[in-house]
């Protein structure tokens, strides 16, 4: 369904299914063959990071010890993602299907929710759905169990290692990888952990199947993905589109005529000014994206939009390690110092090599992104963060 | 100040008394008193035979396991950027006006607490709040308002 924008709306992962159905052709499947369905799909990790879902359950079954994991990360925490949410409050029980799908291909007996203190007013509501799941794979014969673990308003818990932590109740500090979570995750037992978006896709490829779900984006990001739109738009919200588009096709058909810039990726994502709109992909071959995007109009401060996020960065650095907890709390003085006219605009070009040096230095994705948007918006706005 | 009682034996009956019951039970006293206090992170320690050095390491970690005083509802106000962007310093007036607190504090009554929060995700809704574990969002000064009286007279 083409539109005149070029977007192609897509309603795969809202789409009402008969979990049974699908659970039942997955359960008939061996765990190679749920894998290699998973790995023909060409699905990436729907939470950012973008790593291939086949490999990562490849890894976690490869694993002799036979007490697994498989986590969902419900921990959204990045600004301007609120997919996860809908996806959670609208169909858990795909979400709950594609962990089972999961522990099957691993070989796991117990899955795990860690779910965000920020959205601890849906709880009730999964875990009524959660008990009606439970009977439905008892009543197909499947022995598996899903628990919750609630977090309690830390960003830093949406990091992996930093989940486990904290699902262990320890401080939500990152661990040094390697290991990785396929050898060692939660309980320091072979873990997959997966998004919510993610785990719900798998329910869709083993339902279509891999050949025709990757007829949907392009070779390097196949499918579709939940969008969060959100600032200067006439339409907020949330929508499925097939992957591949470029910015300006996304601005097209969000945008309110006047936009600016679009965010892609929330704080930790990147900065793409009018000027790159066109040349743009949204996806793991431009700027990829967990599904936020934010549009900003020309009535807007780049450097207000900066500041927010370098605070938001240096309030969430877990502290741990001293790239990022010094690196965001020196790049958010450093910005106002230049704004004040304390030091010369050129000090901005200092700031930028600090941000490389986080990006190398730190210990986990947080400090190690922080720099994605505070050089793409000072690139690309640069008089609007000196004047 | 609250008295903890019988809240952490409670708690550890229905969460355990393993390491990874920490946060369900230190959450289970914040759902119930807003704040821990330090004889309630004593207990918990006393409880799952843990130093209460440990107790408070976790729970100092966690924006939403407050170790300082809190009123009876906290107040917590998105500030990233959407409801930056779309009114968030004017629903932060009005509520500083309505309660006589700034953020940061508590009413002399220990109703209220209002605080600045990371993104809660209702950027297309913006501007949005939590009370407590309720999220309320689209939110304009005439709607807080309501929403704050609706919470004194409870």
């Amino acid at each position: 369904m083409e539109n005149n924008t070029g977007l192609n709306k897509v309603d795969l992962i809202f789409e009402k299914i008969d979990p049974k159905e699908v659970l039942t052709k997955a359960f008939e499947m061996t765990n190679e063959q749920i894998i290699q369905e998973v790995l023909e799909s060409g699905l990436k990790g729907r939470g950012g990071a973008g790593f291939p879902t086949g490999l990562k359950w490849k890894y976690t079954a490869s694993e002799k010890d036979p007490d697994k994991y498989i986590v969902c990360n419900a921990d959204e925490g990045e600004p301007g993602t609120f997919k996860d949410r809908e996806i959670l409050d609208r169909v858990s029980y795909k979400v709950y299907g594609g962990m089972a799908i999961a522990s099957k291909a691993i070989g796991a007996k117990n899955g795990i929710v860690y779910l965000r203190g920020e959205y601890r007013f849906l709880l009730p509501q999964l875990m009524r759905e959660l008990e009606l799941f439970h009977k439905m794979i008892d009543e197909i014969g499947y022995d598996f169990r899903i628990r919750y673990y609630m977090g309690s308003g830390a960003y830093i818990c949406g990091e992996e290692s930093a989940l486990f932590e904290s699902i262990q109740g320890d401080r939500g500090e990152p661990r040094n990888k390697p290991p990785y979570p396929t050898t060692s995750g939660v309980f320091y037992k072979p873990t997959s952990i997966n998004n919510v978006e993610t785990l719900v896709t798998v329910m869709e490829i083993i339902k279509h199947g891999a050949k025709t779900y990757n007829q949907l984006g392009t070779k390097d990001s196949r499918g579709s993905k939940v969008f969060s739109v959100s600032g200067d738009t006439p339409t907020p919200g949330i929508f499925e589109l097939e992957l591949g588009m470029t910015v300006q096709q996304f601005v097209n058909e969000f945008g309110d005529g006047d936009t600016k810039a679009v965010q892609v990726g929330g704080a930790s994502g990147f900065c793409v000014p009018r000027k790159k709109f066109n040349e743009t992909i949204i996806g793991f071959e431009g700027v990829p994206t967990g599904g936020s995007m934010k549009l900003f109009n020309s009535s807007r401060s780049m450097y207000n939009v900066l500041h927010n996020y370098l605070d938001f960065f240096a309030e969430e650095s877990c502290g741990q390690c001293t790239p990022c907890r010094v690196g965001c709390q020196q790049l958010l003085k450093g910005v106002q110092n230049v704004k004040k006219g304390d030091v010369k605009s050129t000090y901005l070009n200092e700031l930028v090599k600090l941000a490389e040096t986080m990006k190398v230095a730190s210990k986990c994705g947080l400090g190690q992104s922080v720099g994605n948007a505070f050089r793409t918006i000072v690139e690309n706005f640069r008089e609007e963060i000196i004047y | 100040m609250y008295q903890v009682g019988n809240l952490v034996k409670e708690l550890t009956e229905k969460h355990g008394r393993l390491r990874e019951s920490l946060m369900p039970i230190l959450q289970g006293i914040v759902e119930r008193h807003s704040y821990l206090t330090d004889e309630a992170m004593v207990e918990v320690a006393k409880e799952l035979d843990i130093s209460a050095a440990e107790v408070y390491g976790t729970a100092s970690f966690y924006t939403f396991l407050d170790t300082k005083v809190r009123g009876k509802y906290v107040i917590r106000i998105c500030k990233t950027i959407t409801c930056s962007m779309k009114g968030k310093g004017e629903i932060i007036e009005t509520i500083e006006d309505m309660l006589k607190i700034k953020v940061g504090e508590t009413t002399s009554d220990r109703m209220f607490s209002l605080l600045e929060t990371n993104c809660i995700g209702w950027c297309h809704k913006a501007p949005a709040i939590l009370i407590n574990d309720l999220p309320y969002t689209e939110l304009s000064p005439e709607k807080v308002v309501e929403i704050i009286k609706g919470y004194m007279h409870k």
